[in-house]
């Protein structure tokens, strides 16, 4: 075969990141909020969005995605809470993308809806990865995990803008000191927002729930304005140099 | 597990880079891949021998991995240093105030192709 060859330079996910761009932008066109929920299995995804809808749903139109590799237990839940709600199946993959979250935007007609919550696959790795185009990245660290968990999966920590710490009624009987996981938390990302809550109790969702308000109030951080990506330039390679000089404010931190 | 959410992106991107320059088979594929970006080599590759062959144009491709050494700045006493040796704190001053300058990237660098 006669091959030629054909400099690319290209970041594999850069269609990924121009596909969150685009619903970045049409979802600041109908002043939607959309809130990428991530975190484990078991960490409490589910019960903490039922608890939001609970305290939000009288006063915002909120519609959910409800995105699991398989079955529709966490869709028929929020159902009966009183939002508007659609399961995505992943097929396999272990987070959402971009297109996956247009595609599902679209079924699930964001036209009239405030708020939009998009519930990740369970997993504290790939969602972090992938740009979905999201106003509000949201996730939820629960007791049980461990406060240390902010230093085995720096970047789900790092490109966070809130962290819920889940199920803080059970702390007593855990090993687990909410100081050091928001220190290691604060040292990976300065600006995250901790709240402490149970969602079996309530405990501490008024303060989320406030906090939502408040972005859905101010109008400009409605379905966008604080770009929800890693997106630190870094220097392009070119051989085992001498690194120039940095270009950001502040990086990935590893 | 995200390896295989990667390879579908790259396929995808090969696919239409493919379409636009009329390319009929591509071969050797050259991917830059930091050292920090939390890829595992080895099972990217064989995600990317499942997925190939579901490609026409890509069915005789091979993958290329070059590992991009990660760098970190300090910002303390402006000096760069390994990432994978010393982490966080900076070997030279210990202070916290660093960044990763490179090393968490995953780039088609070129391909080879038809």
């Amino acid at each position: 075969m006669n091959y030629q060859i054909l400099e690319v330079k290209e970041q594999v996910l850069a269609d990924n990141e121009q596909a969150a761009a685009r619903t970045r932008e049409a979802l600041k066109q109908s002043r939607t909020l959309l809130v990428n929920l991530m975190g484990s299995p078991g960490a409490g995804k589910t019960s903490s969005l039922l608890r939001l809808i609970e305290l939000l749903g009288k006063d915002f139109k909120i519609g959910v995605m409800e995105a699991d590799v398989d079955s529709d237990v966490d869709a028929k839940a929020v159902a009966e809470a009183g939002a508007k709600v659609i399961q995505l199946h992943t097929g396999g993959l272990c987070h959402m993308d971009a297109d996956m979250t247009a595609r599902g935007l679209e079924a699930l007609d964001t036209a009239g809806l405030d708020l939009v919550f998009l519930e990740n696959v369970g997993n504290l790795v790939c969602p972090a990865e992938f740009d979905v185009g999201a106003g509000l990245r949201l996730m939820i660290l629960s007791v049980p995990e461990g406060d240390d968990k902010p230093l085995k999966y720096p970047l789900m920590f790092t490109v966070s803008d809130v962290m819920l710490v889940n199920k803080i009624d059970t702390a007593p009987i855990f090993d687990f000191d909410l100081e050091a996981a928001s220190s290691r938390a604060r040292a990976l990302n300065p600006d995250i927002q901790i709240f402490p809550v149970s969602a079996k109790t309530g405990e501490g969702f008024a303060a989320v729930a406030d906090f939502l308000r408040e972005r859905l109030r101010n109008k400009e951080a409605v379905g966008g304005g604080t770009l929800d990506a890693p997106s630190q330039p870094i220097a392009p390679y070119t051989g085992p140099s001498k690194a120039p000089a940095p270009t950001t404010e502040r990086g990935a931190s590893v | 597990m995200h390896e295989m959410g990667i390879v579908l992106h790259l396929a995808k991107t090969l696919d239409e880079t493919a379409e636009e320059n009329k390319l009929t088979a591509i071969g050797r594929v050259v991917l830059q891949v930091g050292e920090v970006s939390g890829i595992m080599t080895d099972l990217f590759v064989d995600a990317w021998n499942y997925f190939k062959v579901r490609h026409p144009v890509l069915v005789n491709s091979e993958l290329v991995l070059e590992t991009i050494p990660a760098v970190t700045w300090c910002d303390n006493c402006k000096q760069t240093y390994e990432t994978v040796k010393y982490g966080k704190e900076c070997p030279y001053c210990h202070s916290g105030e660093t960044w990763l300058l490179r090393g968490n990237e995953c780039i088609i660098k070129e391909i080879e192709a038809e």
